[in-house]
């Protein structure tokens, strides 16, 4: 528009005139392209899937994406962080308790192997081997503790996120796609289940149940299900209704292919962004659980049981409770992070 | 709405109803005896106890007793501590939770309004970054981490606060300000997206158009209208104040409910744990039914009518 505007210093005065188009080219220049009804159809850039647009949304995400980084990081670092040295995480040895870190050349940064009063306590002792992270009171190696931890302290959100996954899954799914009576009674149940607490129900369980990973992820699982049945249900509620669910259901499909083709695939999104967020609900609960003693046995380690030994002699060895403490806050922002992205790239509508 | 209260009366008796029976019964299956060195007692003397404490009668009996008590308002003997009853030292011990619960909702409620209400108003800005960039580690951080740091750097390598000491107002404040965190970071979060939702409403510009100064839109509608929604998270607030006392009475020495909890865990005071828990799931019910009530009268959208899921 401006271009054509500099070229035609007269256009304003002409404006009244008929010959003129409104833009100001004169009406026998103008000449009509002709109509294709069939090129009207074409689709000019390639098209997008919709799990294609949602990852671009997620790309353009910084912080979504720095956390997507750290987060695989962290993962690689604790799946070899205990094999990059010769330590095993039970192993204690105690000639060398209470170390406090030292790594060659990163002096500055803390790891200096210096305690609290200042004084190098690897010279005092004469001990060769540098501790990365220190060690404990009785002298295993914290580096290999704590990505030891990492891994369970993951594993264990992991397969109770999983658990959560499938049980939600199928309990919203029958709910809301036979609704009538059946939905009634089961979303009753869910009702009963929402008013209960649930860290109560947990510390309850894992009280009776032997304490270790397996009963950690059973009493989460026990009342953690309920979001996802409710988000899931939620969701078959709204497209149960939709045109194409019918426009399938006349074509003879099935209800099994119903459900796995046309609505658990449109259901997929707010699924992901749910487990996003249960997995740190979940890392968040082993730790409190090990924190006040319900958590696993020695010499096993999670990030929750090593914050715990840290906070007891945090007075004189802090980077006992500093490094533990640093991962796991670590893996909850980034995991909340990216559960944000995730959000808002899969479904702009729920933007908070 | 009357039906509606009634409904949700209903629900609530039904789901302590249950708890208290998932309680009993999972108490039944705990391993060990309730009392201190059971293997220093003859055969008769822990009949004599069992019988002093009812444990000799069939479950069903004891089931039944139990909520006959408990319908009464008994929730029945300690038995770690020698004649104190479970209602006693819960009431001895309800004063130091519900002071620094109350303080930390308020504590975060006034901080995470200011901070939600000036990061939407100056939207985009460093401030709003910055204040977005602390709820997200305030709500991602677990609170007992945060109270050890807070233990650490404020009150050993500081020394401005007791650490772990139960006397005067001072001591209150650490666990109070460890306590309000994620309600700060939760408060700013919801108020800083609700803001920026109402700011876009056509009643805005509406009262933009007809020449209200910037400050009364903010105050009169912006303002109002965005902490309606807040109420809802009042609830969940509540509930996670209380799970927060569990470890951070432990951690800061309150002599609350949570640590009595904690500890009753560690010796397997069965009916400390049993009286604890039904206390707070009854507490957790009854904030939920009080919020949802009050939501129904500040939001006049919202009708009680025909609802029921």
């Amino acid at each position: 528009m401006t271009e054509l505007d500099a070229k035609m210093p007269h256009r304003k005065g002409n404006e009244t005139q008929s010959e003129y188009t409104p833009d100001g080219i004169p009406a026998d220049l103008f000449v009509k392209s002709p109509l294709d009804q069939s090129k009207s159809e074409e689709i000019g850039t390639p098209s997008q899937s919709f799990w294609k647009e949602a990852f671009h949304r997620l790309a353009k995400n910084k912080g979504a994406m720095i956390s997507l980084v750290l987060l695989v990081f962290l993962i690689i670092l604790a799946l070899i962080g205990p094999s990059m040295n010769e330590f095993t995480y039970r192993e204690q040895n105690l000639a060398h308790s209470n170390l406090p870190p030292k790594v060659e050349g990163m002096e500055w940064l803390g790891f200096n192997g210096l305690n609290a009063q200042g004084s190098d306590v690897y010279a005092e002792r004469q001990v060769e081997t540098n501790y990365w992270f220190g060690t404990d009171e009785f002298g295993r190696d914290l580096w290999t503790r704590v990505w030891t931890g990492t891994q369970i302290s993951l594993f264990i959100a992991v397969v109770a996120a999983a658990l959560d996954l499938i049980i939600g899954v199928i309990y919203g799914g029958i709910s809301s796609f036979y609704g009538g009576r059946v939905d009634n009674f089961m979303q009753r149940i869910i009702e009963v289940l929402m008013g209960i607490p649930n860290l109560i129900v947990i510390i309850l369980f894992i009280l009776v149940l032997e304490p270790g990973v397996r009963s950690i992820i059973l009493a989460m699982v026990i009342t953690g299900w309920v979001g996802m049945a409710r988000v899931v249900r939620g969701q078959i509620l709204q497209l149960k209704g939709q045109e194409f669910v019918l426009a399938s259901r006349t074509l003879g499909a099935s209800n099994g292919r119903l459900i796995t083709k046309h609505l658990l695939p449109n259901v997929m999104g707010p699924i992901i962004v749910t487990v996003m967020f249960t997995i740190p609900t979940a890392i968040f609960f082993e730790a409190f659980l090990s924190f006040i003693g319900l958590g696993l046995q020695a010499p096993l380690a999670s990030l929750g049981v090593l914050i715990e030994d840290g906070y007891k002699s945090m007075r004189y060895f802090p980077y006992k409770l500093i490094y533990p403490a640093l991962v796991i806050s670590t893996i909850m922002i980034c995991f909340n992070m990216l559960g944000d992205g995730l959000r808002d790239a899969l479904d702009p509508k729920m933007r908070k | 709405m009357k039906r509606y209260l009634i409904q949700r009366i209903g629900y609530m008796i039904i789901t302590l109803f249950i708890i208290v029976t998932a309680t009993f019964f999972l108490m039944q299956m705990l391993p060990g005896t309730p009392f201190t060195n059971p293997e220093k007692l003859t055969a008769g003397q822990m009949a004599v106890l069992n019988a002093k404490y009812g444990l000799d009668q069939p479950v069903g009996i004891q089931y039944l007793r139990y909520i006959g008590n408990l319908v009464q308002g008994d929730l029945g003997y300690s038995f770690q501590h020698e004649g104190r009853t479970v209602e006693s030292m819960i009431s001895s011990r309800i004063g130091p939770s519900a002071f620094i619960g109350l303080q930390a909702l308020i504590i975060g409620a006034i901080v995470g309004m200011g901070l939600g209400i000036i990061s939407a108003l100056k939207h985009n800005s460093l401030f709003d970054y910055g204040s977005v960039a602390l709820a997200v580690l305030g709500m991602s951080i677990p609170s007992f981490v945060f109270a050890a740091l807070l233990q650490y750097y404020i009150g050993v390598k500081l020394g401005w606060l007791p650490v772990a000491l139960w006397e005067g107002y001072s001591s209150t404040l650490l666990p109070s300000i460890a306590l309000s965190v994620t309600v700060t970071a939760t408060v700013a979060r919801f108020i800083r997206s609700e803001m920026l939702e109402v700011i876009g409403q056509d009643y805005v510009i509406t009262a933009r158009a007809k020449g209200m100064t910037e400050q009364q839109v903010v105050l009169k509608h912006v303002i109002r209208n965005a902490l309606i929604p807040v109420v809802t998270m009042l609830g969940p607030l509540a509930v996670s104040i209380m799970t927060g006392t569990l470890v951070i009475e432990k951690i800061f020495s309150v002599p609350g409910l949570g640590e009595q909890f904690t500890l009753s865990i560690l010796v397997l005071d069965y009916s400390v744990i049993m009286g604890i828990t039904i206390f707070y799931s009854a507490l957790f019910i009854f904030v939920v039914f009080v919020v949802d009530i009050i939501y129904g009268f500040l939001d006049p959208r919202i009708n009680y009518k025909g609802e029921s899921a």
